[in-house]
């Protein structure tokens, strides 16, 4: 199971880098929402991978799992949640005021190659 | 009685909150409200100065090092009375020239920011630092786009993106920071990192890079510093000189770690991060101070006199030692208020009369303060900077005097092209001037009271480097 979650973080990771680095908004959208999805699930992980277990206190709990990761990933969501929706405002805002979703710096970077 | 150590978070949140709940469309309460916790603020800072430091607090009383701890040091107690400072200034230029009145919600958004900013410098444990950059910088999300415009918009997204993909290489830094040591409180952390075995050094020393990193987003430095001209001079000049002390965020935050939680002194860093930001902070002075020779208008040299600044406390605090820390904390002063007078200056700049006499000999003044020319304090700053690190003078000192004279070039090129070609006699209004007479008035107070300013600087940086202290004030809350 360990190999599959890093492999399903860094798969994530890779595509919101990939596609952070585009130079249009929508694609740097997404390309954020999956890396946080990525550092939510690597969160997770840094408490260790306990599948099953109670995090809270158990008289028949036969083991636990870290509390703390899952109350830091509650809060990294919300976080991010609503971050990704002020970029979203700020970028319709954009586009509506230049026809343009483009992120480059000046208009000369307004063609995308797509 | 001692204020608790969480007022200065709740003072100006529960201001932004009676301004939004019931202050919507009263701009003039909306205006009270905000210099009243500005001035609540500076009255904070001084309790907390006069009283017996570093102290602790657990909130909610939850015991450390489960719990949240706030911790004010004298680093702490010095950049909260920074903020406040600076706010109170900034506060009185919007009150002159009405940039309050280009858009909704200047006032909440400005004290949410200082919310912000006082909760991480308070903050004794690291994921709570992440959530107060957070809080501070979707406050200056709302104000880098305040009063609108496609470019101050456009600019405002490159801004948010570079932060977002900051954000998440925070979290991932302290995620690994978590499976390593299995906790997050920076007094526990010292320890903890102090003693890791041998096998865990490679995992802690990426997860003390990626931090880095972040601080350094934070602080604009090399190479991480694109963002910062285009946001710094697309954000209304006002709110730019606010955002001079956010590097300076930045640069506490690496501070902290690297004498709190990543010491020299633990076996498992060594010289890992004087090693990165010396050289990262002496290519940020050459980048910050070309940028100055070459920027197009006052805004922009305005944004690079900030990556400057930045550069220079670093080259002091990469040291680590207590008279470099305290160097560079009298810098680190200095240089925010003088960034902010320049920003101001611009604003004054680009309305009516700004181009007239008084302005020009503001400017001469503010610019020497920038430039680190005697007689103002910035000159004696950099003279410490450069004594503290007689180590390294063969690299340092020439790379420092060249960029001060490469800025200064600048900034006589700038003043004489604004102030000469198409100058208008007819002078501002007096008022406008207020507030960069008083950053003006606060540096020279450095200046003047430069032996005290020092002790000052010398005992917090004193302590940082021995943070005994410190570690008893958590240690207690067990």
């Amino acid at each position: 199971m360990e190999g599959l979650v890093a492999a399903v973080i860094g798969l994530l990771t890779a595509a919101g880098v990939w596609l952070t680095l585009r130079p249009r908004s929508f694609d740097v959208i997404l390309g954020l929402s999956f890396m946080s999805y990525a550092v939510n699930v690597f969160l997770f992980s840094s408490g260790r991978l306990a599948p099953g277990l109670p995090p809270i206190i158990d008289p028949a709990a036969a083991g636990y799992s870290d509390p703390l990761p899952q109350a830091l990933v509650l809060t990294a969501i919300v976080i991010s949640f609503g971050m990704t929706a002020v970029l979203v405002i700020m970028a319709v805002g954009t586009f509506l005021r230049t026809g343009s979703d483009s992120t480059g710096s000046d208009s000369t970077d307004d063609q995308d190659p797509s | 009685m001692i204020p608790h150590l969480v007022s200065p978070v709740v003072l100006p949140a529960v201001a932004a909150a009676l301004m939004m709940l019931l202050a919507r469309e009263n701009l003039f309460a909306q205006r009270v409200l905000s210099l009243a916790s500005a001035a609540g603020l500076i009255g904070l800072a001084l309790s907390f100065a006069t009283h017996a430091l570093p102290r602790a607090e657990a909130l909610g009383n939850w015991p450390a090092p489960f719990g949240i701890v706030l911790v004010a040091d004298g680093l702490s107690v010095m950049m909260l009375a920074l903020v406040a400072v600076l706010a109170g200034i900034v506060l009185l230029h919007v009150l002159s020239n009405g940039v309050d009145k280009l858009g909704d919600s200047f006032h909440p958004l400005f004290q949410f920011l200082l919310m912000g900013l006082n909760g991480a410098f308070l903050t004794g444990d690291a994921f709570t630092l992440f959530v107060f950059f957070e809080v501070l910088l979707i406050a200056s999300y709302g104000l880098v786009v305040h009063g609108g415009g496609a470019e101050r918009l456009g600019a405002g997204v490159r801004y948010v993106v570079t932060n977002l993909v900051g954000s998440t290489l925070f979290l991932f830094g302290l995620g690994v920071v978590y499976a390593t040591t299995g906790t997050l409180n920076l007094a526990d952390l010292s320890t903890k990192v102090a003693t890791l075995p041998a096998g865990d050094f490679a995992l802690i020393r990426v997860a003390a890079v990626m931090l880095l990193m972040v601080f350094a987003v934070k602080a604009a430095l090399v190479p991480f510093q694109v963002w910062l001209p285009g946001t710094y001079a697309a954000a209304p000049a006002t709110v730019a000189a606010m955002f001079a002390v956010m590097t300076k965020v930045g640069a506490y935050a690496a501070l902290r770690f690297g004498t709190l939680v990543f010491p020299e002194g633990a076996p498992a860093m060594g010289t890992l991060y004087a090693d990165l930001l010396l050289p990262a902070g002496l290519v940020t002075l050459i980048v910050g101070s070309v940028g100055m020779l070459g920027a197009s208008g006052i805004n922009r040299m305005a944004a690079y006199a900030a990556i400057t600044s930045t550069g220079t406390v670093f080259v002091a605090l990469s040291a680590f030692t207590p008279e470099a820390i305290s160097a560079g904390l009298y810098y680190l002063v200095h240089s925010t208020l003088a960034v902010a007078a320049l920003f101001l200056l611009a604003d004054l700049v680009a309305r009516k009369g700004g181009r007239s006499g008084p302005v020009a000999v503001l400017f001469f003044a503010v610019a020497i303060a920038v430039a680190a020319m005697p007689p103002l304090s910035g000159f004696l700053g950099k003279l410490l900077i450069l004594q503290a690190r007689w180590d390294q003078a063969a690299l340092i000192w020439p790379v420092v005097l060249a960029t001060s004279l490469i800025g200064l070039l600048g900034l006589a090129r700038l003043g004489s092209e604004l102030f000469w070609k198409g100058a208008n006699p007819e002078p501002p209004q007096t008022t406008t001037l207020t507030a960069p007479v008083l950053l003006l008035a606060v540096l020279l107070g450095m200046t003047v009271f430069a032996a005290p300013v020092y002790d000052l600087t010398t005992q917090i940086a004193n302590a940082l480097h021995d943070p005994a202290a410190y570690l008893t004030a958590v240690e207690a809350l067990k």
